[in-house]
């Protein structure tokens, strides 16, 4: 990236983060100490002090994060330095690895979602997930990929499933292209649409927040201009964490940056930074993240 | 012909490797061939005697030289069926377990047991079945039928003694539990782990996953499976030779004795001569083109639901 380029992505960034938004998402380190006197708006997750194993292997310690309300938070960071190992722990996706194990508290509208008395399965519902691969589920029709999750629920009322279906396709900027063959052949289908389908899918379960793991890494430039289109929309409504490798798309649409990094091979990745995403592309408090960032290295 | 062509322009020992192949190719369809044929021929004295009707005759009086295939018929699509009818879900729900929810250590060990059974010699079942089995079903199991609602069912009816389609039945669905356990343990394994982690993301609980996107995914092969282990059930002989009871009629209640065709082709086979060779013979072309049409419909079955026309998305 060259630095007129930055200086383009940091007015954007700019420009979209909101000014009335107290600056209350510090660094890293901060953040947590600051914490009692910022009422003004409670962040929607506050990860304090996480560490994570995979058996006896520490993928991550100690990372503390405030994740802001109706913001879009993106996560950065070279390959294999926690990012998705850290979106997994907020939804307790990590779960299903059978020898993984969090320690620190994650806490969701002040709740501890590792609580004992917690279900894991509330917590999904509350937190969305859209993974990298596109995954729909392929025996079903679109329709019923989208209303997969709300089935689950127990709610079978047909106008309402109807009308689910078409809102959410519409905020995943999908329903134009399907809505001729919502019952039927999904099978044409390109990976982007499907994608937007997964979006959709997880949109439907009304979650408070999405979780999105590099959801445009394995798409073509059009179809992840259509999700960070959809995206622009879905702030309004739901707090969005994103992992991604593309600068300029977390630039552009993020109003928070965490920057994820491993110093040292071996060590378990931390939090390195967090800061507002026009402050973490124009002037990173770190000089590691200043690299990353201008694409120095990663 | 693509494979001619291909074996003229190769080089050398492709062409010989090619060669090779299609020669062990065909020489199962040339066994195969084989096999029907001398069936076929050696049956012949019964088909001409007693044509088309053998296949829906029940009379089965070698005294009075009447020869029907229909009870031993009858009697492999049921037992076969019940026998599905027990193994089928059981084996399922353990391959489900094993996938899903078992620990590496019991995972490797039930497995371990899973492969065992499949290793029992099919005669020792069949002593099993008659010593061990139908005593406990007598005492235990066929009063409690009997005495529920269950019990005015005429295929409940009758008095148990030892050897019955039931207990046959029982036996074959043990003896076809690993076949529909392992094949479905590895169909459910193949399911990609994005498609649970994409429904459990919905606030699926396991087992929602497990019903709303694994078994849907795998549903082709533990359909395969399932018919995999249909095919075994009506081919099985030696453990239904002993404890079927062997007696050819077509019976309603499952309490009752009957006969399957490879039960009454073993149990007869060490004192048959003249007609009646030939009569087990064609029983045994029949039984050898059920097991056929069993498998050729599992195909069609499955490669039907996996071209799924109603269009799911190809992920
Ligand atoms: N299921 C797993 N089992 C063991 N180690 C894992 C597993 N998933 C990830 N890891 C390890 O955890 C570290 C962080 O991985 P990950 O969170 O995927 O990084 P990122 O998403 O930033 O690329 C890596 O060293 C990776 O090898
Ligand atoms: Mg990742």
């Amino acid at each position: 990236m060259d630095s007129d380029n930055i200086t383009r992505e940091k007015e954007l960034a700019r420009g979209r983060s909101d000014e009335q938004e107290p600056r209350r998402l510090r660094t890293a380190q901060g953040s947590t100490a600051n914490r009692a006197s910022e009422t003004r708006t409670e962040p929607a997750v506050t990860v304090e002090n996480l560490d994570m194993y995979y058996g006896s292997f520490k993928a991550l310690q100690d990372v503390n994060m405030l994740i802001g309300r109706n913001r879009v938070t993106a996560l950065i960071g070279p390959s294999g330095c926690g990012k998705s190992t850290f979106i997994r722990s907020i939804n307790r996706m990590h779960e299903i690895v059978p020898k993984a194990r969090v320690e620190g508290k994650v806490l969701l509208d002040g709740e501890d979602v590792y609580a004992s008395d917690v279900d894991p399965v509330r917590v999904r519902r509350k937190v969305g997930m859209v993974f990298q691969k596109p995954n729909p589920f392929p025996t079903m029709s679109i329709y019923d990929n989208v209303v997969a999750g709300i089935k689950l629920g127990g709610n079978h009322k047909k106008s309402e499933l109807d009308e689910v279906v078409e809102r959410t396709l519409r905020q995943a900027a999908l329903w134009d292209e399907v809505k001729d063959k919502l019952k039927q052949g999904g099978t044409s289908l390109s990976g982007g649409q499907q994608q937007r389908l997964c979006i959709a899918r997880t949109l439907a379960i009304e979650p408070e927040v999405i979780l999105m793991d590099e959801p445009a890494s394995a798409l073509d430039p059009v179809s992840t201009q259509k999700i960070e289109d959809a995206m622009e929309d879905l702030k309004k409504k739901y707090t969005v964490v994103i992992v991604t490798h593309n600068m300029q798309q977390a630039a552009r649409i993020s109003d928070y940056t965490g920057f994820f990094f491993i110093e040292n091979m071996g060590d378990p990745g931390r939090l390195w930074e967090f800061d507002e995403t026009s402050k973490m592309f124009s002037n990173p408090n770190r000089k590691e993240t200043e690299d990353y960032v201008t694409g120095r290295f990663g | 012909m693509n494979l001619l062509k291909r074996i003229r322009r190769g080089h050398t020992s492709d062409t010989i490797f090619a060669f090779v192949a299609l020669l062990f190719g065909l020489s199962i369809v040339v066994i195969m061939g084989g096999i029907i044929f001398q069936l076929w021929l050696q049956s012949s004295v019964a088909r001409s005697e007693f044509g088309w009707s053998f296949l829906w005759s029940a009379a089965y009086r070698p005294g009075e030289n009447e020869y029907g295939a229909l009870t031993f018929i009858y009697g492999t699509l049921v037992t076969a069926f019940l026998a599905i009818l027990l193994a089928g879900p059981v084996g399922v729900g353990i391959a489900a377990y094993l996938v899903e929810i078992a620990p590496d250590r019991v995972n490797r060990i039930l497995g371990f047991v899973v492969e065992l059974l499949a290793a029992i010699p099919s005669i020792v079942y069949g002593l099993w079945g008659f010593f061990v089995l139908a005593p406990f079903l007598r005492d235990y199991v066929v009063p409690v039928i009997q005495a529920s609602p269950l019990g005015w069912l005429p295929i409940f009816g009758g008095t148990f003694f030892g050897p019955t389609v039931f207990t046959a039945s029982i036996v074959l669905a043990v003896m076809i539990l690993p076949t529909v356990a392992a094949v479905s343990r590895d169909v459910i394994r193949a399911v990609p782990q994005d498609q649970r982690e994409g429904m459990l993301a919905l606030g699926a609980t396991r087992w929602e996953m497990f019903r709303q996107a694994v078994l849907p995914y795998a549903g082709s092969g533990v359909l395969g499976a399932i018919i995999l282990g249909l095919g075994r059930a009506a081919g099985e002989t030696m453990a239904v030779t002993f404890i079927i009871g062997n007696s050819p009629r077509l019976f309603d209640s499952l309490f009752d004795q009957g006969a399957t065709l490879a039960s009454i082709i073993a149990g007869q086979f060490p004192e048959a001569g003249g007609i009646l060779l030939s009569v087990l013979i064609e029983l045994g072309l029949v039984l050898f083109i059920i097991t056929i049409l069993i498998n050729i419909s599992a195909r069609l079955i499955v490669s039907l639901i996996s071209r799924s026309p109603r269009g799911g998305i190809r992920a």
